[in-house]
């Protein structure tokens, strides 16, 4: 019943402040939105007994990504910068796009509600994970054993990343302006 | 009545016509790159759920891999709009149309 509880808080709340990221018109308004939407579906991790993820959706999205975020919006100080939604080419374009997600939700909810079960593969219920160490340890075991090589790319991939932002930062934008 | 996959899927779903919506509707390139990380996250919150439900963590070993390149994403993709907004001095993406043919 408490599980039943929080899910709707948490969800009502995501989708609230999701609503907030696309409908306000100020770059910090909506980014602080994106920052409570992220720490709400971290809770729903939490809920789905995937801790790890919640705790790194809270530290690497909530965190670090999105204080990348206000820190280019505010360095290029777009918060005076207006973005309405121009009637009536941009209203129409909203109101057929709000229509088809309706409709995409509403094919979801329909199909995700005709009592579906999946099979449980290797049997982890939480009860089993709990005994196995806890789903810290059982994640970590899966990144470091079988996806040891993914994980190591992953690592060159933001390496590469890092690499590539520095050289665009610091790149002359026009190579004419450097007389 | 605790919550089964199908109100996760459905959560899921509306989070992620939220952030296809914001993509498609909005005009600064900013809240266009903020509406794309929501539908991204919906999609891990899927995996999630069914990595809960099928009672495997494969799935959120896919989600750590999908938070990384989404940090690179993120550094490269703001990267990419101060190099822009340097040149032409506007994130509008109205404005921004020379690959328009």
């Amino acid at each position: 019943m408490s599980a039943a509880i929080a899910f709707w808080i948490l969800a009502i709340g995501a989708v609230s402040t999701a609503l907030g990221v696309v409908l306000m018109r100020n770059p910090i308004t909506s980014a602080l939105n994106l920052v409570l939407s992220l720490c709400f579906v971290a809770g729903l991790y939490a809920l789905l007994e995937a801790h790890f993820v919640a705790a790194i959706q809270v530290t690497v999205y909530a965190g670090a990504i999105m204080v990348l975020f206000t820190f280019v919006i505010m360095l290029l100080d777009l918060g005076q910068v207006q973005d309405r939604i121009g009637p009536p080419e941009g209203l129409v374009k909203a109101a057929v796009m709000g229509l088809l997600g309706i409709a995409f939700v509403v094919m979801v909810a329909k199909s995700a509600h005709l009592g579906i079960t999946i099979p449980s593969t290797s049997g982890l219920t939480p009860a089993n994970v709990a005994r196995a160490g806890g789903n810290t340890r059982l994640v970590g075991e899966l990144l470091f054993g079988p996806y040891l090589l993914p994980f190591e790319i992953a690592g060159v991939l933001l390496v590469v990343a890092l690499v590539g932002t520095v050289v665009m930062a610091k790149r002359e934008v026009d190579p004419r302006r450097r007389k | 009545m605790t919550p089964d996959l199908g109100h996760y899927l459905t959560l899921s779903a509306m989070l992620f016509a939220i952030g296809a919506t914001g993509v498609l509707v909005r005009r600064n390139a900013l809240i266009i790159f903020m509406s794309v990380e929501l539908m991204l996250n919906a999609s891990h919150l899927a995996l999630v759920a069914f990595s809960r439900f099928r009672e495997s963590l494969d799935g959120q070993v896919l989600v750590f891999f999908g938070m990384t390149v989404a940090a690179a994403e993120v550094a490269v993709g703001l990267a990419i709009i101060i190099a822009v907004y340097r040149s032409r001095k506007t994130v509008n993406i109205d404005e921004l149309r020379q690959l328009h043919g």
